[in-house]
């Protein structure tokens, strides 16, 4: 009778077991925001420290919990079964487990403060880009001082450097994350932060606000966009460029102007000078290049004709609570408004 | 006590005072029993709608674009969620069953401040009502349960943080927990006292039961890290209300004042919410296993180095505020250190196990599950320990995972396992078997199905405190496993209930004695009448019931204590 029972019970605790590691290996190859799918040094670290710790708690829950389940099968009532011996106790035993753990502790904890350094500390040399992400309500700037650019909801930056990030917030608190390539630092009003990554291969990685921010701390997405360090330099030198005045998409810009769209955006030729790199005044994003960007309004939605009309037809129905109120503008008005606006490459 | 008394004489020919009616004796009361159920009863109230809370989130949450909640909605249920949860459910719950069982398990006749109990009990309640009314008024906390500046200075709508935010539902929680602080305060210094105090003769220290060293070393916890949660939000009203600045950055105040002094009392407090769970694992499976706990001096012990320890590691929950390195190694080496005592523990109850006659009642299962659980979030908290895997996992969905294997593996079936060990000592009833069978293994299933695939969309990088997410990361399927999940521990609530209210009805009596126990709450009638002991007992070891009923190989002739 015993034997069926606990062929029984080790099947069952089979089934959670490869779960487990089905659902581990899902979460290893998929192509989505996963920390164990690292796609620079930095994320590599990080998810490296991850199997080591797995290891080390899967050993130790399977010696536990198995002798849990080992005792539960052995030491059950049986009908005619003597009373136990009374033991209170065994100060051998209790050393030896207490030192146990401690030690394998130790051991998590080399690990733990060697790998933090190593990811705490900026690299000095090699290649080197300098961007400031600033945290709004809620959507992300990203400033880069010495190219003298601004964007928002993409970050793009070239492979194979280091990019330095300088966190910024003058509201509340913010955490920038991109799975992919590097865990969380937060944003902190009054504080200097600062991050690094690097990114190996070229490719697009998905980045979230992680500090809860408010009502739409849900979107507050952006992507890091990786580019070959020559596409990269392009890219830069297109976006230094003021914005394209085509004579085409004139009564869009004219709207632009008349519609109250520059009380909290900018665009660099139309009311503004230049690129401001100091974390802007104005409310919304700057415009300048906004057709050559992959996501809007705080990484909603993705970049596209149809999905910046339905913005600009009811913002508040897409991200209910942000700042950008309904114009009430028509629908010719808003097909103006998207084709000049797609035109800022 | 005199009011009890006075209630039975039959032939009392007079009207009946207030205080003597059925309703007045329990308004009006000073008796640790009642109090004790009290608390327990709202506490659990609390719970339900803590839980109802939680199927709210579970259900926005079950599919992508979830539109059951609007964004405010959903922020106020998540907050109201934890701090119900914490402060309405877990806390009160231990609260209530330390004032019904403590006294018992010492030999006193009652609290040491018998109306100071009272007024603990009374401030909970309409401290909890108060909470929950901000519902009422469309003004629900919405920052969070840990509240943090300035987020919760300039109200989540705002633009640029403005101090003096017009909303009001920060303050209801400010001040909520303030007045719940109060209460915890008085419960803790009346436990201490009659700890220290009211224990019968030759119940030294070192005899007591693990839960009163338990609740002992909790009552300290709060004693020592309440002071900062109030500071803290005496500081947060200040800035909301009277224009002091000491979160805001743009005026020389510092944001990270605030989690410095919210965890430095929150880091205490998980300890709080789990050493009394550790007590009545400690009660329950020596009980069940007919052994005495193993290594008593190391699991009382153990407990009391976790509670200093716990003042040592506030700021794990801060690695990601940009700390200076050097700090942050002393803190992951802190909460290394913690995980040495509570494996300690882990390894006694194993011992205490080991070559027993284990008795699988409902209250022994869930003190089985307890152990196999919060290893569980054991291990995925020391995981958290690792800086930089928790520069990943922080504010991630793994950080849910392991707290609610914390608290829902660990405490929650800890509370489980000791209202079915205790009801009947406090009803004369036993509660049903089977149906608590059931609620177990439904309870088991739910919980795992609800919170192991936290541990995964965590490493798939789902953030917390989201209100929505879109269809294309990955996180579908997970998210409506665990939605599922939750409904399945729900059904395991409703069980209870239909246990709890047919078993107080015409439930199997269940004599002073029916688990054959050890300690001294169990050597007087059930329920025990108002004075609890007809003559207050002698202790002469840490299982004096035993010895009484097993003189010939009682501890104190064997054992050297």
């Amino acid at each position: 009778m015993r034997i069926p029972l606990f062929r029984g019970k080790i099947r069952w605790g089979l089934l959670p077991l490869a779960l487990l590691l089905s659902s581990l290996l899902f979460a290893a190859c998929g192509g989505n925001p996963s920390i164990l799918n690292p796609a620079g040094p930095v994320a590599q670290d990080e998810a490296n420290l991850f199997w080591f710790i797995l290891g080390v708690a899967t050993f130790v829950f399977v010696v536990v919990e198995g002798l849990l389940i080992w005792s539960i099968i052995r030491f059950r009532e049986r009908p005619g079964m003597p009373t136990p011996r009374q033991i209170h106790g065994n100060t051998t035993l209790e050393i030896v487990w207490t030192v146990a753990p401690s030690i394998f502790l130790f051991v998590v904890l080399v690990f733990t403060i060697r790998t933090m350094f190593q990811v705490d500390t900026i690299p000095t040399g090699g290649q080197q880009l300098e961007v400031t992400a600033v945290g709004h309500q809620w959507w992300w700037e990203f400033d880069y001082p010495t190219q003298k650019i601004i964007t928002a909801d993409d970050l793009v930056v070239p492979t194979g450097t280091v990019v330095h990030v300088k966190l910024y917030s003058n509201n509340v608190i913010h955490s920038f994350w991109v799975p992919n390539l590097t865990g969380k630092t937060d944003v902190v009003p009054g504080h200097d932060n600062e991050k690094w990554f690097s990114v190996d291969k070229p490719g697009t990685y998905h980045g979230q606000c992680a500090e809860y921010c408010g009502l739409q701390h849900a979107n507050m997405a952006f992507n890091v966009i990786a580019l070959p360090p020559d596409q990269f330099a392009t890219w830069v030198s297109g976006q230094q460029q003021a914005a394209a005045n085509n004579p085409q998409y004139a009564r869009g810009l004219a709207l632009f102007k008349s519609k109250g769209c520059t009380a909290c955006h900018g665009i660099v030729g139309v009311n503004l000078n230049d690129f401001n790199t100091q974390p802007q005044t104005l409310v919304g994003p700057n415009l300048t290049h906004f057709g050559s960007r992959d996501l809007i309004a705080g990484g909603v939605l993705k970049n596209t004709p149809e999905n910046l009309a339905k913005w600009l037809h009811d913002p508040q129905a897409v991200k209910p609570g942000n700042d950008m109120p309904n114009l009430g503008l028509s629908q010719s008005e808003i097909n103006d408004l998207v084709a000049y606006l797609e035109s800022l490459k | 006590m005199a009011t009890s008394t006075i209630v039975e004489r039959p032939a009392l020919v007079r009207q009946k005072r207030f205080s003597e009616t059925y309703i007045g004796q329990w308004l009006t009361t000073t008796d640790h029993k009642k109090i004790g159920i009290m608390y327990m009863v709202t506490a659990f109230f609390f719970f339900v709608v803590g839980g109802l809370e939680a199927l709210l989130i579970r259900t926005q949450l079950a599919l992508p674009d979830g539109k059951v909640l609007d964004p405010q909605t959903y922020n106020e249920i998540f907050t109201m969620h934890g701090t119900t949860m914490i402060f309405l459910f877990v806390m009160p719950m231990f609260t209530g069953l330390g004032n019904y069982v403590v006294p018992l398990m010492i030999g006193a006749r009652d609290m040491a401040f018998p109306r100071l109990n009272a007024f603990g009990y009374w401030i909970v309640l309409f401290g909890g009502l108060f909470l929950q009314s901000s519902f009422l008024f469309h003004a629900a906390p919405d920052g969070g349960w840990f509240a943090y500046a300035p987020l919760t200075e300039c109200g989540v709508q705002g633009v640029n943080c403005i101090p003096a935010t017009p909303s009001i539902n920060m303050d209801f929680w400010a001040l909520g927990v303030l007045l719940l602080g109060i209460s915890s305060i008085a419960g803790a210094l009346n436990f201490v006292v009659t700890i220290f105090k009211l224990r019968a003769p030759g119940m030294t220290i070192n005899r007591m039961p693990l839960f009163v060293w338990m609740t002992l070393v909790t009552s300290f916890l709060l004693l020592f890290a309440l002071p900062s949660l109030t500071a803290a939000s005496g500081l947060l009203l200040l800035d909301r209300h009277l224009g002091t600045h000491f979160y805001q950055a743009a005026f020389n105040g510092d944001p990270l004042l605030w989690q410095h002094l919210f965890w430095s009392f929150g880091h205490p407090e998980v300890y709080i919410l789990i050493l009394p769970a550790f007590g009545i694992v400690s009660e329950v499976l020596p009980v069940f296993s007919r052994k005495p706990i193993f290594g008593y001096t190391f699991v009382a012990w153990s407990g009391v180095a976790i509670g200093f320890l716990s003042f040592t590691v506030w700021a794990h929950h801060m690695f990601a505020v940009g700390l200076p390195v050097v700090a942050q190694a002393f803190f992951a080496t802190s909460t290394t250190l913690i995980a040495i005592p509570t494996a300690v523990k882990i390894f006694n109850w194993l011992a205490t196990l080991y070559g027993g006659k284990l008795s699988f009642k409902t209250p022994m299962l869930f003190a089985l599950g307890f152990v196999a659980m919060f290893l569980i979030g054991g291990l995925n908290g020391v995981a958290l320990a690792i800086v930089p895997f928790d520069y990943q996992v922080t504010d991630s969905y793994f950080v849910i995972a392991h707290l609610h294997y914390v608290l829902f593996g660990g405490a929650v079936f800890a509370i489980f396992a000791a209202i079915f060990y205790w009801f009947p000592k406090m009803t004369g009833k036993l509660l049903n078997e089977r149906l608590g069978q059931i609620q177990f293994w439904l309870m088991l299933i739910g919980v795992n199905v609800t919170f192991f695939p936290m541990h995964i969309l965590g490493l798939l990088g789902m953030p917390r405190r989201i209100y929505t997410y879109a269809p294309d990361l990955g996180w579908n399927e997970l998210n409506l496993l665990e939605t599922v999940g939750a409904f399945i521990i729900a059904a395991a609530i409703l069980v209870f209930l239909f246990n709890f209210v047919t078993s107080l009805r015409q439930g199997q009596p269940a004599g002073s004695d029916p688990w054959d126990a050890f300690t001294l709450e169990w050597d007087t009638a059930s329920p025990p009448e108002p004075y609890n002991f007809k003559t207050i007992p002698v202790v002469r070891s840490r299982r004096p019931f035993y010895d009484k009923k097993n003189p010939e190989t009682a501890d104190w002739k064997v054992a050297v204590h």
